[in-house]
């Protein structure tokens, strides 16, 4: 059987419909004035995952996280934890520990004491907050800096202070506020490995909220995508990547072209999608899209084949002429205009370190694709 | 990617040191004696507004009182040559500072001020504290309004305001008169010529000078520092005296000097609303240098308040130091 993606996932509990959703975000709605932040939304993450929400910014997804740890509170609907109603417990007796984008650590105590801090409160008995901060201290290999101050810190080492400090109290659900957006790229990248170890090594349920979709792509098990406080779907990031429910998916994650078109051909599963200008393209996975409706198809640059002559055998080909070219050094990116005028935009691995039929700015070329290679969007 | 910051960075660094080069010795030396000269400046002032005068009360203090014009001995002046001089300066002693250990009333009078200064500082400390942090967390569209109006009264001279106070203070004035009309007391409340009505005196009249240095402190303060400490478990009062107080210390120290210097020397408030009754060693200065006319002694006075001062002075300009060493 075929599978989205190239990662097989044993983890999927979300499609198990007799698991019992870890926190349930019910018609929740937030609003701040006459802006409306979250509007009507519905979520359901389950014990374990590790979920990111994904949008731009304003979208609403951190305010969904500030109402879980407790500082806002939705205007209507309700917020479920491990079955339990959270409206009326403040957050300091929430049983979930959020990582600040700030970091919020406190300047004037060491190290240690900001982690020790929230074990302080709940009255652990001291040679267990000892051991506890040692334990922290080791997981995020900050040993040797245990006595300094915040303030004397890189911004990495202050990142994975605030991470001990979070998980210091082992709560039921870590929250993560742009966990990795003040570090560099190479230590961003080096830190999202890291905190998928530690998701696994501690067996909690982690929300993070980024706008950063190859941070959530690499990170998440599941990608909430949203847009003006509302949700636009919930999936793997293979689904999101390759069967996006909606154009405004399709666009917001990666990168696509959009073929809008009539479809003037249904049988069984395959289609054909005519354009204004004619031109056809034949497609095995029209899904629920009915003869004679405007549809959108989407396709992923790295699907679409360029060729300087015209290709052989291939379900879907167009000419056009190469408008645009850049060498990236791993890939190689074509933007190809059609007869109609659309640019497609069309990548291509560079696999080997040199090619037989090298193309140019102006050159003639044709682009082709296999009839399973996009999607067919009705929305 | 990082090496090719590396070299801009870097022929920026030579680029810099290639200008400097060229601007050639005559100028740095210009520049060297022109920032010489900003910093001599504010030392002239200080010399001449500051040191001069100080050794002049210095002097005074370690003369004898003479019914004469000006009222002490000796006047040291060059009229009888360098001989006459140093035989004037024979004469200085520290009989003056000896007479305030003897009297009791001296000591008595610092005692006194220290212990009203200090209370009413505290005062003021603890009205002001709320004021500054509702001002720090008001909108930022509000604060320039809310700043305005804590440094407004200083638009209106400063002993009409104490004045003010004794039409609202003294036994038929307005506080009574309203609590007799609420029918809360009465018989009216004898606040006027208390210890209470210095105080009332001390905290509205210094009130801005503890605000703004609080008001400063906080309104830099991070106030997701707090979210921090309730997520991990602390309850809101808690967060304030294990994150907030602690991070406002500089402007609860700075404020409270501010406050604390010149409450102890304050002479019109405690002659203005505390009547003849307190002591406070303002008074007994303005007392022996105009009802005593006796210089010297008045001198000796100030001076030994000078060295009361400036231990919690200095102590100021450490935590200021220290303060600044942190934020580095």
């Amino acid at each position: 059987m075929k599978s989205l993606g190239s990662i097989r996932r044993s983890f999927a509990p979300w499609n198990d419909p007799q698991a019992r959703p870890f926190i349930s975000f019910r018609n929740v709605t937030k609003r701040f004035g006459d802006f409306t932040a979250v509007d009507d939304l519905s979520l359901d993450i389950h014990e374990r995952e590790f979920f990111a929400l994904l949008g731009a910014s304003g979208c609403g997804k951190s305010t969904l996280l500030r109402m879980l740890a407790g500082f806002e509170h939705p205007t209507s609907g309700a917020i479920l934890l491990d079955g339990q109603d959270l409206a009326g417990i403040p957050p300091y007796r929430r049983p979930v520990n959020m990582m600040f984008q700030s970091y919020a650590l406190f300047p004037h105590m060491s190290v240690e004491a900001n982690i020790a801090f929230g074990l302080k409160q709940d009255g652990m008995p001291k040679p267990q907050i000892e051991a506890r901060v040692k334990e922290m201290l080791k997981l995020v290999r900050l040993e040797q800096f245990a006595r300094r101050k915040p303030h004397q810190l890189s911004g990495g080492q202050r990142q994975r202070v605030a991470l001990a400090r979070s998980v210091a109290k082992r709560p039921k659900v870590l929250l993560l506020d742009e966990p990795l957006g003040a570090l560099d790229k190479k230590l961003r990248e080096a830190t999202q490995f890291e905190l998928m170890d530690l998701q696994q090594e501690l067996g909690l349920t982690f929300l993070v909220v980024t706008h950063d979709q190859e941070e959530a792509m690499t990170m998440a098990d599941r990608i909430a995508i949203m847009d003006r406080g509302k949700v636009m779907q919930v999936a793997t990031p293979a689904e999101v990547y390759e069967a996006p429910a909606s154009r405004f998916v399709a666009d917001f994650v990666g990168n696509v072209n959009i073929l809008e078109g009539t479809v003037s051909e249904r049988s069984g599963d395959a289609a054909t999608i005519t354009g204004a200008s004619g031109a056809q393209i034949r497609v095995e996975n029209a899904g629920a899209a009915a003869a004679g409706s405007a549809v959108a198809f989407a396709i992923r640059p790295e699907k679409i084949r360029v060729s300087s002559r015209r290709p052989e055998g291939a379900a879907n080909v167009m000419e056009g002429e190469i408008w645009d070219l850049a060498y990236l050094g791993d890939m190689t990116v074509y933007h190809v205009r059609l007869a109609d005028g659309q640019v497609v935009k069309a990548s291509a691995l560079n696999s080997s370190r040199t090619v037989d039929d090298p193309l140019s700015w102006e050159d003639r070329a044709w682009i082709s694709f296999a009839p399973d290679a996009g999607v067919v969007l009705t929305r | 990617m990082a090496r090719a910051i590396e070299t801009t960075t870097g022929g920026e660094a030579a680029a810099r040191a290639g200008a400097q080069a060229g601007e050639g010795p005559g100028t740095r030396l210009a520049a060297a004696l022109a920032s010489r000269f900003v910093i001599l400046v504010p030392y002239l002032w200080l010399l001449f507004f500051f040191l001069v005068p100080f050794g002049i009360v210095f002097k005074i203090s370690l003369s004898h009182t003479a019914i004469a014009m000006p009222p002490y001995t000796p006047v040291l002046g060059l009229g009888e040559g360098l001989a006459g001089l140093f035989a004037g300066l024979r004469e200085l002693s520290f009989e003056n500072y000896l007479w305030l250990v003897d009297d009791a009333l001296y000591l008595n009078a610092y005692v006194s001020s220290v212990v009203i200064a200090a209370v009413s500082t505290l005062l003021t400390l603890v009205v002001g504290y709320p004021l500054a942090y509702a001002m720090a967390r008001a909108p930022g569209s509000l604060r320039p309004v809310l700043l305005m109006l804590v440094i407004l009264p200083f638009w209106t001279s400063f002993l009409i305001r104490v004045y003010a106070w004794i039409g609202i203070l003294k036994p038929e004035g307005l506080l009574n008169q309203f609590l007799m009309w609420v029918g809360v007391i009465d018989t009216p409340l004898l606040i006027m010529n208390t210890h209470t009505a210095i105080f009332i005196g001390i905290v509205y009249s210094y009130l801005p000078f503890m605000v703004l240095p609080l008001y400063a402190t906080l309104e830099k303060m991070d106030f997701s520092l707090i979210e921090a400490a309730q997520d991990l478990g602390c309850p809101p009062m808690s967060a304030f005296w294990k994150i907030t107080f602690p991070l406002s210390l500089p402007g609860v120290v700075a404020g409270c000097l501010l406050v604390f210097i010149p409450a102890v020397g304050e002479f019109v408030i405690p002659d203005l609303l505390g009547g003849s009754q307190t002591l406070m060693i303002g008074k007994t200065l303005w007392n022996e240098f105009f009802a005593n006319r006796d210089w010297p002694v008045a001198s000796a006075v100030a001076i030994i308040l000078l060295l009361i001062l400036v231990l919690p002075i200095m102590f100021f300009q450490r935590a200021q130091a220290r303060a600044q060493e942190q934020e580095r």
